[in-house]
């Protein structure tokens, strides 16, 4: 047995923490989490406005304009009318405006944090042990005082989907860069380009397959929360799916689950194909 | 014009650099501080004067320091000791701000690997210099165009780098640096990755371009035959260190040591295949 004596629990500060974390600064995430729900309600509501024709007509031409292929343009149109089909149209556009913003939010945090991790090896030290907690660290864990300081619904879920998101975001950017041939960084500054220059003209536009990748990740990682996320009171499928499991409707629950796949594959797909370099259009057109 | 002087240049690297130049100073050989110090010592009290309006070669093999001390010229790598005039003003006083402008309208580069950015355009990274500086895109589009005739690419404006083969990719890089309209190029094993032949070609063209242009030009190389064929003068480097400078007509009849003398040998054994 481990001795007794040498024990040591940070349960007692960490609770106290958070407890004056919520009693002191409670009005700080109160605003952040206005102003948080205030967006996601807007594209919750551009998405549902919309007549449904016209959303998939906006993702046929999204899916064409990234891979140049009928295949997959009439594929996403099949799916998006499958979805609408099985009586899940309104589930699945709540669903995507929390993707979407977490995915927003997520590009806004990652793509700057990775290329400061690509640019300083003190950030990259400090960064690179924080994301291999974020990733591993159980959801539940930092679900729940998410949950005391943002309340129920769906600004505490996104936080929790970002957390557990974005880290790929981050890794693949710093990759991306680092990848850049160093002799056209070395030309570039040759010629007298800017560290902003070189940075926007030749490393971000080079990166950018691999940043996509890594977008890519990221979308794939914030889909597989939203059952989680369903939990503290996110409608959408999620739900769907934890109310199938809670009353042993397994049918309900697969279509919710299906619905669930098809968004990924879209997703997927569809940035797949932006991910694609430039160039290659060039050599196959 | 433009006179490049550098003077009693020394690059070590590595973490000990202090120690390690000491050494270098008290005369210590180059594999003798690598195992004392763990530094390597890349320039070893260099000083040359460079011409304007010359095509001035620096000579040696892999190791020898040679594409470290072209750099050294528009500072893409900051000497441990020494200076570096341009003009007789020491290049290594100038800010970020200054040594931007410096390498936007005085000195240009072309890279042994090409160094094209692969989403570009030819015409996109032959007026790089130009656009880095604020030319506008229509006057930068006229430059850019000439170049791209000038260097035998009429046609190729708008293709990709990985449209190309070697040696068009060169002459773009070749184009980008005449583009820049600086007095100096220095030019890194430029054509050390292209085919004899092609190789013989991009030779004739550069010389033909210094004589209508008589741009100061800075030409690195492995290869004596290169060397001999375009340089007014050529310096030779060891171990960072330089063994001879002189004109190529100085290194073939009075080689300054053995080392000089077994690459003029060499050459002499060879059948000669241009020029």
């Amino acid at each position: 047995m481990f001795p007794d004596s040498l024990n040591f629990s940070i349960r007692g500060p960490v609770n106290e923490f958070i407890q004056a974390l919520v009693t002191n600064y409670g009005w700080v995430f109160k605003a952040i989490s206005g102003v948080m729900l205030k967006a996601v309600l807007f594209i919750e509501w551009i998405l549902r406005g919309l007549p449904w024709w016209l959303v998939i007509l906006a993702f046929m031409a999204l899916a064409w304009q990234s891979s140049k292929r009928w295949s997959l343009t009439i594929a996403v149109g099949a799916l998006f009318l499958a979805v609408g089909v099985l009586g899940l149209w309104d589930l699945t556009m709540q669903t995507l405006a929390l993707m979407l913003m977490a995915t927003i939010v997520s590009v806004v945090i990652g793509v700057p944090i990775g290329i400061l991790v690509a640019k300083s090896r003190v950030v990259r030290n400090v960064t690179l042990p924080v994301l291999d907690v974020m990733q591993t660290m159980p959801s539940f864990v930092y679900l729940i005082p998410a949950l005391m300081l943002f309340g129920l619904g769906k600004v505490p879920a996104i936080l929790a989907t970002i957390i557990y998101a974005v880290p790929p975001l981050i890794r693949l950017t710093d990759l991306g860069i680092r990848q850049v041939d160093g002799e056209v960084v070395e030309a570039a500054t040759a010629f007298g380009g800017s560290p902003a220059q070189i940075l926007f003209g030749v490393e971000l536009p080079l990166a950018t397959p691999t940043i996509m990748a890594g977008l890519n990740q990221t979308i794939m990682m914030a889909l597989s929360m939203v059952v989680v996320a369903s939990m503290i009171g996110a409608r959408g499928l999620g739900e769907q799916v934890l109310n199938g499991i809670q009353t042993l409707d397994v049918g309900k629950g697969l279509e919710a689950g299906i619905g669930i796949v098809i968004l990924a594959i879209v997703l997927d797909r569809i940035t797949q194909g932006f991910g694609k370099p430039r160039t290659e259009d060039a050599r196959n057109g | 014009m433009a006179d490049i002087e550098i003077r009693n240049v020394y690059k070590i690297f590595g973490h000990d650099a202090k120690k390690a130049l000491a050494m270098a100073k008290d005369g210590l050989d180059k594999a003798e501080i690598l195992a004392r110090t763990g530094s390597s010592v890349g320039l070893n009290d260099v000083s040359l004067k460079i011409g304007a309006g010359r095509i001035f070669v620096i000579m040696g093999l892999s190791g020898s320091g040679k594409s470290t001390l072209v750099r050294h010229i528009n500072r893409l790598i900051e000497p441990t000791r020494g200076e570096v005039l341009f003009d007789g003003s020491n290049i290594l006083d100038l800010d970020p701000k200054a040594l931007r402008a410096f390498r936007m309208r005085r000195v240009s580069m072309v890279f042994q690997s090409f160094a094209l950015m692969p989403h570009r355009t030819v015409l996109q990274n032959v007026v790089y210099g130009q656009r880095v500086r604020g030319t506008s895109k229509c006057d930068a589009r006229v430059i850019g165009m000439k170049w791209i005739e000038t260097v035998g690419l009429s046609g190729y404006d708008a293709k990709f780098p990985h449209q190309l083969s070697g040696g068009m990719k060169q002459r773009v890089g070749l184009a980008r640096a005449l583009a820049a309209d600086t007095d100096v190029i220095l030019m890194d094993e430029a054509f050390s990755a292209l085919d004899p032949l092609i190789r013989g070609d991009m030779q004739d063209q550069l010389l033909q371009l210094q004589q209508n242009l008589s741009k100061t030009i800075v030409f690195i190389t492995h290869d004596l035959d290169e060397a001999l064929r375009i340089g007014s003068e050529i310096a030779i480097l060891k171990d960072g260190q330089v063994v001879q400078v002189g004109s190529p007509g100085d290194i073939l009849d009075n080689p300054a040591n053995d080392y000089v003398a077994r690459f003029v040998q060499r050459r002499h054994g060879r059948p000669e295949y241009h020029g």
